[in-house]
């Protein structure tokens, strides 16, 4: 495995590694024949950014996949996000001092090294430790949305700038002729006592204004802030796929030698309801966002879960038994290992909660992202016999209408 | 002048009297050395050498000649005092830290010799203000015991470049590794932090490279937490000279160019770190 980036893109890898660290701590690096692939995604798996440099962006570019092989990529690993964040360090200077930046696998096997030429001879190496890991991919059809969007990146990011830098959601709202960007609120807030901005945008500020379906979503604007940030930079149109809420919305930047994508989990009007019903019922417990997706109508929901590691095969439905698994961390590479046991569920879904707790944030409605169903509502129906999942167990306290909904949709 | 009609009295007394018409050329320098609370004042026929240490490994060393003052006048072969350099450097700066173009602070410190405090007048823009801080026991500062002909390894680098190298140094490295040879790599600065190990190389023969005088292939190791206040000196300098002796004993020399474009010296002395564990390559 061999990359060679020439002067002016060595910023633009820089910048790309900045802006997916507005992500998450961990990158995942992966070559590909199609390209590297740089992605991450963040601790409660509501956001994923992916960066693929094709290998026309390179001056020289060896995926080291062996050719004709089955495999799509001979090596994929993760890295802390700091440590390559060090090898891009002063981002100003890069274009000025960098001459060519090399990435290579050390013949030990075990350093990726990023070794950067710089003016006046002077030559900077980095031998950064990793760890294997399985490929990260959601599975997303941008051609399967209702609603889409271009425009410079300029607009988006002025429309961005009003926003407190603390507001964490931004509810985008579309009509034929106009889309609208507001502070959401939580529940829980006193609108009277929160400042609300909100921006309408007309359709002809966009390159392409594409509405089908006049819808509104809601979804976290930090993690975008880091691909805004980089878009402006680069110039290229930004472009906005979404319809329902629920469904995650899709954010591109297309160009020859780059495709960046974006993709942020979006609030459900569903949850929004139930959570307001159950609020007025019975004070939140700490628990209810982790038995929220345990109680979550599995049957419309498809887990889109496929990782490379399986090669061409189609993405195989894994055992049901890790389905309520997998219900929490959809993007983690569960289900090339297959032989993936059924263990108590019960046990299970506690050490879920567990492992969930330091990373979900709390009193979140955000579904996780790979529950929102990717694939367009009529072929759900087709789809649905191949990925059956039972709830095999409730959660003791799941709240009964939810229940009930549940039965009545199977 | 306010300042000579004020001491005109007692100006006999005073063992050492320095003046300055610009107090940043004293105040600049200082604040490359202030890593630890107190210095050691040295004064001779040539000058003004302050001394700051640190764990009895480190040692930093402002030079500024007798020719860099307006008036310098020293009534004993040497005299010598400590004082709290973080208080001495409030005062210098006393009528603001930030240049104002045009506009200068003129200095005059005067000391009376042993037990007595140091006097500091300082004036701008007709405001005149006397500072008195309190001096104590001079102690005995380390001798590195550096001479040059013991130097094995010399180089000497345009600031420019070292100082981009100094701040990406990968600061969850607890050791700073130069190394220095005739032969490939020349010159380079290794780290071994979290994520891995990190090298900056320099070659001989790079328009960076002023001077490249290396006989042997040396390799030493030195707390990075010791190194780290250099970086104030070295973004001070135009030009830094590293040399290692026999002992690996390091030695930075930092060239500085006041604001009047007059020269003065900085210098750091480290230990190598005892622990040599693996080196990785």
């Amino acid at each position: 495995m061999r990359c060679v980036v020439a002067t002016s893109n060595v910023k633009v890898l820089g910048k790309a590694v900045h802006s997916l660290s507005r992500i998450g701590d961990e990158l995942y690096f992966e070559p590909l024949s199609s390209g590297l692939a740089l992605r991450c995604v963040n601790s409660s798996r509501s956001a994923y950014g992916c960066f693929l440099f094709t290998p026309l962006f390179f001056q020289h570019y060896d995926s080291g996949a062996p050719p004709g092989g089955l495999e799509d990529s001979s090596f994929r690993c993760k890295m802390g996000m700091k440590s390559v964040q060090t090898v891009f360090k002063s981002l100003s200077s890069l274009d000025k001092t960098v001459e060519k930046c090399e990435i290579d696998l050390n013949p030990g096997g075990n350093r990726l090294v990023f070794q950067l030429h710089c003016k006046y001879g002077i030559t900077k190496t980095h031998n950064l430790s990793f760890q294997e890991s399985e490929s990260l991919q959601p599975v997303f059809q941008k051609d399967g949305y209702a609603n889409v969007l271009r425009a410079q990146p300029r607009l988006l990011a002025d429309t961005v700038v009003h926003f407190p830098p603390s507001l964490e959601e931004v509810n985008v709202t579309v009509s034929g002729e106009r889309v609208q960007f507001r502070n959401h609120l939580e529940d829980e807030q006193d609108a009277s006592k929160m400042m609300l901005t909100e921006m309408s945008l007309d359709a002809d500020e966009f390159e392409s204004f594409q509405v089908r379906e006049e819808t509104g979503i809601t979804f976290c604007l930090k993690e975008l802030r880091g691909l805004l940030s980089f878009a402006e930079s680069s110039g290229l149109p930004l472009s906005m796929y979404f319809d329902q809420p629920g469904r995650p919305v899709v954010f591109g930047l297309d160009d020859p030698v780059l495709e960046v994508n974006f993709v942020l989990a979006t609030l459900s009007d569903e949850e929004t309801t139930t959570h307001r019903e159950r609020n007025r019922s019975r004070p939140p417990q700490a628990d209810t966002s982790h038995d929220d997706f345990l109680s979550d109508d599995m049957d419309s929901y498809m887990i889109a879960m496929e990782t490379s590691a399986v090669g061409g095969a189609e993405a195989q439905p894994c055992s049901t038994g890790s389905d309520q698994r997998r219900a929490r961390e959809p993007v983690s590479a569960a289900c090339s290992s297959g032989s993936k046991q059924q263990r108590g569920l019960e046990s299970e879904s506690e050490e879920e909660e567990e492992e969930e707790l330091p990373g979900t944030p709390p009193q979140k409605r955000f579904r996780s992202l790979f529950f929102g169903s990717v694939l367009s509502p009529y072929s759900q129906g087709a789809n649905q016999t191949l990925r059956n999942q039972e709830v095999l167990a409730e959660a003791s306290d799941s709240d009964p209408e939810e229940q009930e909904e549940e039965t009545a949709k199977k | 002048m306010p300042l000579s009609t004020q001491l005109e009295a007692g100006e006999e007394q005073y063992v050492l009297i320095a003046s300055l018409d610009n107090a940043r050329n004293l105040s600049n320098i200082l604040k490359a050395i202030q890593f630890k609370d107190h210095a050691t004042f040295l004064a001779t026929s040539n000058g003004i050498k302050v001394t700051v240490e640190d764990s009895k490994c480190l040692q930093a060393n402002a030079f500024i000649q007798a020719e860099i003052f307006q008036e310098f006048s020293i009534q004993e072969d040497s005299v010598m005092f400590r004082v709290n350099l973080a208080v001495l450097l409030d005062c210098l700066t006393i009528f603001g830290g930030s240049a104002v173009p045009g506009v200068t602070t003129a200095l005059k410190m005067c000391y009376n010799g042993y037990g007595y405090p140091l006097t500091l007048i300082l004036e701008e823009g007709g405001v005149v203000t006397v500072c008195k801080i309190n001096t104590q026991e001079p102690e005995e500062t380390l001798d590195f015991d550096f001479c040059s002909t013991n130097v094995i390894n010399k180089v000497i680098l345009q600031s420019d470049s070292l100082r981009e190298a100094f701040s990406e140094l990968d600061m969850t490295s607890e050791v700073l590794q130069i190394t220095m040879s005739p032969d490939k790599p020349y010159f380079r600065l290794s780290t071994f932090g979290n994520s891995g190990s990190a090298h900056c190389d320099y070659p001989k023969d790079s328009d960076m490279m002023e001077v490249f005088q290396c006989t042997q292939t040396q390799t030493n190791r030195y707390k990075m937490s010791l190194l780290k206040p250099s970086t104030k000196a070295l973004s001070l300098s135009c030009k830094v000279s590293i040399r290692t002796d026999s002992r690996g004993f390091l030695s930075l020399q930092y060239m500085v160019r006041n604001d009047d474009g007059q020269i003065c010296f900085i210098e750091y002395f480290c230990c190598p770190d005892e622990e040599v564990g693996e080196q990785e390559q």
